[in-house]
């Protein structure tokens, strides 16, 4: 099996970390993880089918991970050393091609009774992540056990595994898992008919939360930031109505709702500068999760109005004087599970997922692959995906030796 | 300046005129923005057009404002016969965005005032007016408005509330007086329109300024502005300096026509000044001289100008230059009836700015200065630069335009991505949006027009606030689509390049290049010619 490794080492951690601040994704190359040759990997239980990964995207907490930028709060929620990789779409032994839904929750773990959230269907707040057979692992690609998608092989629960229609391609199933990340974030907005909503961040996840809004909600205006012009024009295809620099994100979203402006007047700051509004977006969906996007949410969003975290932050510093004072409400959006629809129905995220990105060809998402021998320039074009006109990278794993061997 | 013009002129200031550029012909100076460039024009094939030197100023201008007012030219009694105790009379002025540069004290405004607030109180006249005619332009300041008026006018009437701004978004304030024949809405100043007599106060700049304009453009608001300030209107007045072939000025005529019928009675008081915009002595002169006679202290100067700009943090360039006001001499002032007193208002314009230029030119040069009506003590941000270049300068001209159809323009300004933020926060929405999505005019119209129009907290701003009304900058957008639809393309040098690609031209460097760019259009060795403004100049091209 070849594979890329992610160990504990705290000397090539700190490397990484400086590595990734003065140049994206270049972590890769100082911090901790390998490639790896190994004879093959174990399953972790009886239950546990091999899959041999196809795709395997490259993801933002992937990027987090590489460049040593990881919240501390997930170490006890890993077990080292562990494989990455959590988007893929691989073949299990009969050829058969699937996509994995990499929550690691109850089923997987073989924990009986399952936990509340997981009974209800929310296995992304599942309360056993630490437990059972496996060790410890909030999803497939953080987990010792398993292995992960930036292999030629490893192993998943098949309550983890969806079968990929014939009508897919490679491209369009590697996309159903941030896909279902979008699809939640924007059913988790509840965004009421005819509202306002802002995405902040028009990379993969941005673009997915666009897609899912403008199919599973009925918004009057989504409007978006983008960076670069490729995130500007295909932001603009998937349904956004106003895209707009990140800069001017309070000044677009004023315009949109027809709301007045405040700024703090100095003599430094002069008079007319837009720094908050008087009201705001209905929801606003931050896909960035820095200090500054939060701080923009928290200024653009209208009293009593929703923040929905969908990018994955670290530590961030706020001013939460606006979350007290206009009554909003900050909420996180992590994974899928299934969804409750406006008219009762309940249905699997993944499934609304499939049914998304055939909607919407959001296989033209995947915009480079590489092998795994290659997976320094993978990473770094992954984190330098916007300036260079690209969205998801992935790891093309269908010619690699290791893999075809029967 | 000189209050009583102790600058002496020449006595024979010399006209305008053309300049062909040979072996000798040193580097010319383009305005750029806070700032100066020399620049050397091809020999053989550019040509320069100079401005005429400053015309005298009347010696006596209380003098001759007091005759004017006696003498009224056209259909008009003398002012003091108009002027009846217990009568209603308002007296409307030009607004900071004339002259430009803002001229030094005493304000023509306040030396015009004064003596009709004299003769009003000869009169009996106690119920007055006066009120700022800035339409959709933003408020004047207590300081501007003291500058333009004077102290002593400012502290009788501003305290009582009696000089004010107009607010041509109070809905109390404006009133509709009717249509023109072409279904065009006659907006105007309820207490203009309700007064016994109007008097406007005028400074004639540029041959655009004056006429109906003073008042059917000055006291009214979007709802009647919007017949004439369009892409349509604009693309139709060939040029806007040209009365006679100005759909523009047609317009505000027939709504001239609606306000006399309506009953008011105006008095109309128009000025012309001269071209000393930079003085005769002290540190800009140079600027009024032609290069060949500059002096090698001129040179020094120049340099040594240059140099200390170059190194100097914006903010502060701007307040230096900002701080300049003009020595401008008054050199005519003619009053009575709006269309005699105009007629000979333009007479005086011309024979101070009009210069015969024989044909056109392939490529259009200009220097931008710092300064154009929208951005006086304030930031001159890209679409004013735009506005100035294409708006203002481009139609400096009668007959046809300095450059020929699908022909290049080339302008010289920083253009900073800058805004200032209290005076203009729609333009930067505009900026931020329209031209992100579109830079063509009547899209932009059609699109964004009434969204920026009715947009309430840019009506908030401009009522309460010092902010251009929210339409303000795509008013501005018209203003070069005349320019737009003519030229085959339009360069910027020296430019903040991503702030140019946002305004739909291309930049360039340096001068040479912007004429590599312009030879993809014009093709090799093409003509050219630089307007070099100001001191104003305009094109009588036949």
């Amino acid at each position: 099996m070849k594979a890329l490794r992610f160990k504990r080492n705290i000397p090539r951690y700190a490397a990484a970390k400086i590595a990734g601040n003065i140049m994206p994704g270049s972590g890769a190359s100082f911090g901790p993880i390998d490639l790896i040759q190994e004879e093959t990997s174990k399953a972790p239980g009886k239950d546990w089918v091999r899959v041999r990964p196809r795709l395997s995207g490259i993801c933002g907490s992937d990027l987090a991970t590489v460049d040593g930028k990881s919240a501390r709060y997930f170490e006890p929620l890993v077990s080292f050393p562990f494989i990455p990789g959590h988007e893929v779409v691989g073949n299990l032994d009969d050829e058969s091609r699937v996509v994995l839904e990499p929550v690691l929750s109850c089923s997987s773990r073989n924990i009986s009774p399952t936990c509340t959230p997981c009974n209800e269907g929310r296995i992304g707040n599942c309360e056993n992540v630490t437990l059972g057979e496996i060790s410890s692992g909030i999803q497939t690609g953080s987990c010792h056990d398993t292995g992960g998608g930036w292999a030629t092989e490893f192993y998943a629960h098949p309550s983890q595994l969806h079968s990929v229609p014939d009508e897919f391609s490679d491209e369009a199933a590697v996309m159903v898992e941030p896909t279902a990340c979008g699809v939640h974030a924007a059913l988790a907005a509840k965004l009421e008919d005819n509202g306002v909503v802002a995405i902040l961040g028009s990379g993969t996840l941005g673009q997915v939360t666009i897609s899912a809004l403008r199919h599973l909600t009925n918004p009057r205006i989504i409007i978006s930031t983008a960076r670069y012009p490729e995130q500007r024009r295909l932001a603009t295809e998937l349904g956004a109505d106003i895209v707009t620099n990140p800069d001017e994100i309070h000044r677009a979203v004023r315009r949109a709702c027809g709301t007045k402006a405040i700024a703090n007047v100095s003599e430094k700051s002069p008079e007319g500068r837009v720094d908050r509004l008087t009201g705001g977006a209905d929801v606003v969906i931050d896909c960035v999760g820095s200090s500054k996007s939060i701080s923009d949410a928290l200024s653009i969003t209208k009293p009593n109005g929703r923040i929905v975290l969908v990018g994955m932050p670290s530590i961030v510093e706020l001013e939460l004087t606006p979350l007290w004072h206009r009554e909003l409400q900050l909420i996180g959006a992590y994974t899928y599970g299934t969804e409750k629809l406006t008219n009762g129905e309940t249905v699997s995220t993944f499934d609304l997922a499939f049914e998304l990105v055939k909607k919407a060809k959001l296989e033209k998402l995947v915009s480079a692959s590489y092998s795994l021998n290659n997976y320094q320039e993978a990473l770094k074009h992954a984190a330098n995906a916007g300036v260079r006109g690209a969205f998801k990278i992935v790891f093309d794993l269908r010619d690699e030796r290791e893999r075809n061997i029967k | 300046m000189n209050t009583n013009n102790k600058e002496t002129s020449r006595p024979s200031p010399r006209p305008g005129f053309v300049l062909d550029v040979d072996r000798n012909t040193p580097p010319i100076v383009f305005h750029h923005g806070e700032n100066f460039r020399l620049e050397k024009l091809p020999t053989g094939r550019s040509r320069i057009v100079y401005p005429s030197e400053p015309l005298a100023g009347i010696p006596d201008p209380e003098g001759a404002i007091k005759d004017a007012l006696l003498n009224p030219l056209g259909d008009s009694d003398p002012l003091p016969s108009l002027l009846k105790p217990g009568m209603k009379l308002t007296i409307a002025f030009d607004d900071i965005s004339l002259p430009l540069p803002p001229m030094r004290k005493p304000d023509i405004r306040q030396r015009i005032i004064e003596a009709v607030l004299d003769m009003a109180a000869e009169a009996g006249v106690d119920d007055v007016h006066l009120i700022a005619a800035l339409a959709l332009h933003r408020r004047m300041t207590e300081d501007e408005l003291r500058h333009a008026v004077g102290d002593r006018v400012y502290d009788s009437f501003a305290p009582k509330g009696l000089l004010y701004n107009l607010d041509a978004e109070d809905p109390e304030g404006m009133v509709v007086l009717g249509e023109t024949p072409h279904g065009e809405e006659v907006h105007f100043c309820r207490r203009a329109a309700e007064s016994d007599l109007l008097i406007y106060v005028n400074i004639n700049l540029v041959s655009m300024d004056g006429g109906h304009k003073s008042t059917a453009t000055g006291l009214a608001g979007y709802t009647g502005l919007r017949h004439h300030h369009n892409v349509h209107t604009l693309r139709n007045s060939k040029s806007i300096m040209d009365k006679e072939n100005s759909a523009l000025h047609a317009s505000n005529w027939r709504m001239g026509d609606v306000i006399k019928d309506a009953g008011v009675k105006i008095f109309q008081i128009e000025t012309t000044v001269n071209n000393n915009t930079f003085g005769r002595e002290g540190p800009l002169a140079l600027l009024q001289k032609r290069e060949w006679e500059w002096s090698a202290r001129d040179r020094a100067q120049f340099i040594a100008m240059q140099r200390g700009l170059d190194l100097m943090p914006v903010k502060a360039k701007r307040r230096i230059f900002g701080s300049w006001q003009s020595p401008y001499e008054m050199t005519s002032v003619q009053a009575g009836e709006v269309e005699a007193v105009h007629q000979k208002t333009i007479e005086n314009v011309y024979a101070q700015q009009l210069v015969t230029v024989e044909g056109q030119t392939d490529i259009l040069t200009m220097g931008l200065p710092y300064i154009c009506p929208y951005n006086v003590n304030s930031i001159m941000n890209p679409i004013l630069v735009m506005c100035l270049g294409l708006g203002y300068f481009f139609n400096l001209y009668k007959g046809k335009p300095l450059v020929r159809e699908g022909g290049v323009l080339i302008m010289s300004h920083p253009t900073p991505w800058e805004f200032h933020p209290v005076h203009h926060p729609s333009y930067i929405d505009f900026f931020e949006q329209v031209l992100t999505e579109t830079t063509d005019p009547i899209e932009i119209e059609k699109r964004y027009e009434k969204q920026f129009a009715e947009d309430e907290w840019y009506i908030h701003l401009y009522r309460n606030s010092y902010a251009y009304h929210g339409v303000h900058p795509l008013y501005m957008w018209y203003w070069g689509s005349h320019a737009m639809q003519h030229l085959g393309r339009i360069i910027i040098v020296g430019g903040d390049q991503k702030a140019v690609h946002r305004l739909g031209f291309q930049s360039a460097s340096t001068l040479q290049d912007a004429l590599e760019i312009a030879s993809d259009v014009v093709g090799p060795q093409p003509t050219i010619t630089h307007l070099k403004n100001p001191p104003i100049v305009m094109a009588d091209v036949i």
